[in-house]
């Protein structure tokens, strides 16, 4: 079993963080990793993307030519990556900064206002927090204590006090995706 | 083996370093592999060692030749046009018969090219790129796990044969993220150097010199036999290269790190089209595993070789010294930082057998 994600958006998101969150936590359940970012000529304010492959067996190429999964976090990144979504996939989109969506029928949609949410909860980083969230609740990828695990890892220890909170908005975007 | 963790590849490079007992680095950054240079700047202090950043990859690759001939392990990374500034210190550092350790991160040239992924410097690595008669050993690792081993395993290398060992991977196994799990203790050979330059005890031992010139004809010739007798004895002994699926097969294709990552899912993509792909995965890029592209492409089964690279080229021309007409030899490369798809390499196969 192998899936592949790839998350994207505007550099200081915090997309290549939420996708070492992910690799991390796959890691931790046992599973084999890849983790690629995009190392362009990026800036703040510029695109940025990161490639993931979970799998039960060893990983071939680390590049993706189409994916199973995109968390998209802004329109170019939606508009370029859509395409790359495999028949029968998932596309999480943050509605609160991606206005027009991809006419495919052919794909599980989930739009959440995460950006929204996440500043009403006063950090705007938190939004790729509830979109993983949504993405645990529709693929049972990684398991709920395994992320928060994961977390407590890969944030440095001055960032740990906000891991309660941060867990509270994962579940919010479980929730949400559930009701979607 | 210590648990998994989730490392980049150029941190990779740097830790593996320090556990070879590296406590030398010299460099100048560069994408993409300046995470090892940052990297060091804080465990060179922790291991009690020097980083020094350089004024420059010439400065850079003089201090490696200080710091060698004084008897310590040390490393230089860079990425490909700072390898190019590096090469008249490789040159000499052959000469002077010192073991060093080099990790070329290499992206798209030439010229200042990019900085995506390419395997463009082949040639640059394994012919030579400075001036003389030398040869430097070459690793191409394809993943994290096997970055950190080779990376270890080069430091041995340049001790045991007292030359320049390099490793030579691409943007993409530099920046990307996969486990490694790190050994309880490094397999470090005996850094014993009876040649170095420690300061003149002339009661322990002959006044030691490291040089590169040599005036007279018969010394010149007496060092470059050495030399030659050494990479004869590397060429028996130091061959690595791995074989996947090759019984067998209808067509085998040769590829080395990144892009044999790619090859390695083509084989199934083209098994579930029936058609048999093994691949020839160089380790070793010198010395060249002849042997092993050899015996792969002399079965029966096998209708031709297909090398891949991201380049216009390079290692087809080993491949095809190696093959010797045994079999066809198709070439199928990206450049620029672009990767080829696997589609794009199942359709070469494809038209390869006609089916």
């Amino acid at each position: 079993m192998e899936m592949t994600v790839l998350i994207a958006g505007f550099g200081g998101q915090g997309v290549l963080s939420a996708g070492k969150f992910v690799a991390t936590a796959a890691l931790m359940e046992g599973r084999e990793v890849s983790w690629l970012p995009s190392y362009g000529p990026e800036m703040r304010g510029g695109t940025a993307n990161c490639s993931i492959i979970l799998s039960d067996q060893s990983i071939g190429s680390p590049i993706l030519n189409q994916t199973d999964v995109l968390i998209a976090l802004n329109n170019p990144s939606l508009d370029k990556f859509s395409p790359m979504v495999k028949s029968g996939g998932l596309i999480i989109v943050d509605e609160s900064l991606v206005k027009s969506v991809p006419n495919r029928q052919d794909v599980r949609l989930i739009a959440i206002p995460a950006s929204d949410m996440a500043s009403e909860a006063g950090n705007m980083t938190f939004a790729t927090v509830i979109l993983l969230g949504a993405f645990s609740a529709c693929t049972s990828s990684i398991q709920r204590e395994t992320f928060e695990k994961a977390l407590l890892e890969s944030l440095p220890e001055r960032h740990h006090h906000l891991i309660p909170q941060e867990m509270d908005l994962f579940d919010q975007g479980a929730a949400y995706a559930g009701q979607s | 083996m210590n648990k998994r963790v989730l490392m980049k590849g150029n941190e990779v490079i740097a830790e593996a370093a320090v556990r070879a007992g590296c406590r030398h680095y010299f460099g100048y950054p560069i994408t993409p592999q300046t995470e090892i240079m940052h990297y060091m700047a804080r465990r060179m202090v922790e291991a009690g060692g020097v980083m020094v950043q350089a004024e420059s990859e010439v400065a850079a690759i003089n201090m490696v030749y200080g710091a060698s001939a004084a008897g310590a392990r040390v490393l230089t990374t860079s990425s490909s046009p700072g390898i190019s500034l590096k090469q008249e210190g490789f040159s000499y550092i052959a000469g002077a018969e010192l073991p060093a350790v080099v990790v070329n991160i290499v992206r798209g040239g030439p010229g200042l090219g990019g900085i995506l992924p390419a395997q463009g410097d082949y040639f640059q690595a394994t012919k030579g790129g400075g001036h003389g008669d030398y040869r430097n050993i070459v690793l191409a690792p394809a993943s994290v796990q096997e970055l950190y081993e080779l990376t270890v395993e080069a430091f041995n290398l340049a001790d045991r044969y007292r030359m320049l060992t390099m490793i030579l991977g691409d943007g993409t196994l530099g920046q990307m993220m996969e486990p490694v799990a790190f050994r309880e203790e490094e397999p470090i050979d005996s850094s014993d150097k009876p040649w170095a330059v420690t300061g003149f005890k002339a009661a322990e031992r002959e006044h030691n010199t490291i040089q590169s010139i040599y005036i007279e004809a018969d010394d010149l010739e007496a060092l470059n036999n050495r030399l030659q007798d050494k990479y004869q004895i590397i060429r028996q002994q130091e061959v690595r290269s791995e074989q996947v699926n090759c019984e067998n097969a209808d067509v085998i294709v040769a590829a080395f790190g990144t892009c044999s990552r790619i090859c390695r899912n083509v084989i199934r993509d083209a098994a579930a089209l029936g058609i048999h792909v093994g691949l020839v995965r160089p380790i070793t890029l010198w010395p060249f595993p002849d042997a092993a592209v050899v015996s792969a492409a002399d079965q029966s089964s096998v209708q031709a070789v297909l090398t891949v690279e991201l380049n216009a080229g390079q290692m087809v021309e080993d491949v095809r010294l190696a093959v010797n007409g045994l079999k066809p030899v198709y070439f199928h490369g990206r450049t620029g930082g672009n990767m080829p798809t696997q589609k794009e390499i199942l359709d070469k196969i494809r038209s390869i057998v006609g089916r």
